[in-house]
């Protein structure tokens, strides 16, 4: 995967597999610290400790249709190739939650990528889950909580052309209207 | 700090939709699923989905549902997308590149025409 917001799509479909009723994503991109921070936390089944240590193995996934999981371990690498980290809290019965950061100026850092493209994809195809959806720009936010969406639309679908166009650009304003200067080179959307 | 600024938006598009549907009864429900586990992100699944959503915008297709799923098992084959008309027995359709999958809105889902070269027996 060659951009972060494939890599957060990805740890969110985690999230949603330990059957969460909300999942919160937070991007902050930061040229004053040069840092780039990335959390999903949920309140789906957790983990027990154990699990939480090998969850970075590859030969380690709670799937049973193949029998390596590769999500985390390829993105822990990504971000300690690039003086950052990832970091996994889970408490079963509780939830979890998914830290990863890198230096944002590092020359090996993928790119952020397309971030409404991952959102929307979430919001849309698992309308059962709650998102919410922070992102912060050198400490602006833009929040996009999806529950008084769902709650204005009362039962019309998400997947109806004119509220796709409405969400998207949503999304991508808020993103854009909050992002340093400098990084919207990084993100199409 | 700029929250949901077009809440008021979305109450018109309620509205309108709702009206639409009032028009048009029962037109055949249809439903996409995107296999979306890490072997389909991976081989390009966002995009397919983001092909998806332009193209219903784009053409303005109503009461099409569009959601995910994890990975089914044939991660080779990825992306798969099912489709479902109607009443009709769900289809798989694996490679589904963007391009692939504005051919599946237009031929199966708009004429009923299944894409027989991106089906998957199962």
């Amino acid at each position: 995967m060659r951009e972060l917001s494939l890599h957060l799509l990805d740890i969110a479909e985690n999230s949603v597999n330990a059957k969460a009723g909300n999942v919160e994503i937070l991007v902050s991109e930061d040229t004053r610290t040069d840092r780039l921070r990335m959390t999903i936390q949920d309140d789906g089944v957790g983990m027990d400790a154990e699990m939480v240590a090998r969850v970075t193995d590859p030969f380690v996934t709670s799937r049973t249709t193949r029998k390596v999981g590769l999500g985390l371990p390829f993105l822990k690498m990504a971000a300690e190739s690039c003086n950052g980290y990832l970091s996994v809290q889970s408490q079963k019965g509780v939830g979890t939650r998914v830290d990863v950061e890198f230096r944002l100026s590092h020359i090996d850092r993928m790119p952020l990528g397309d971030l409404t493209s991952t959102i929307l994809s979430l919001v849309i195809g698992f309308p059962q889950v709650h998102w919410t959806f922070t992102y912060l720009g050198n400490g602006n936010e833009f929040i996009f909580d999806d529950r008084p969406v769902k709650e204005e639309l009362e039962g019309i679908s998400l997947c109806e052309p004119e509220v796709l166009q409405c969400l998207r650009e949503m999304i991508s304003e808020g993103i854009q209207a909050n992002q340093p200067v400098s990084q919207i080179s990084n993100l199409q959307s | 700090m700029p929250t949901i600024k077009n809440l008021d938006d979305l109450k018109r598009i309620r509205e309108e939709a709702l009206e639409k549907k009032k028009l048009k009864t029962a037109s055949g429900n249809v439903q996409v699923v995107v296999g979306m586990g890490t072997c389909g992100i991976a081989a390009g699944a966002r995009e397919t989905m983001k092909a998806i959503l332009d193209a219903i915008e784009k053409d303005n297709l109503s009461g099409i549902s569009v959601t995910q799923t994890g990975c089914i098992g044939l991660c080779e084959r990825e992306p798969i997308v099912m489709v479902t008309v109607g009443e009709e027995p769900k289809v798989t359709y694996g490679k589904v590149t963007p391009e692939v999958a504005r051919r599946i809105l237009k031929d199966h889902v708009g004429a009923g025409k299944v894409v027989e070269d991106h089906k998957i027996a199962m």
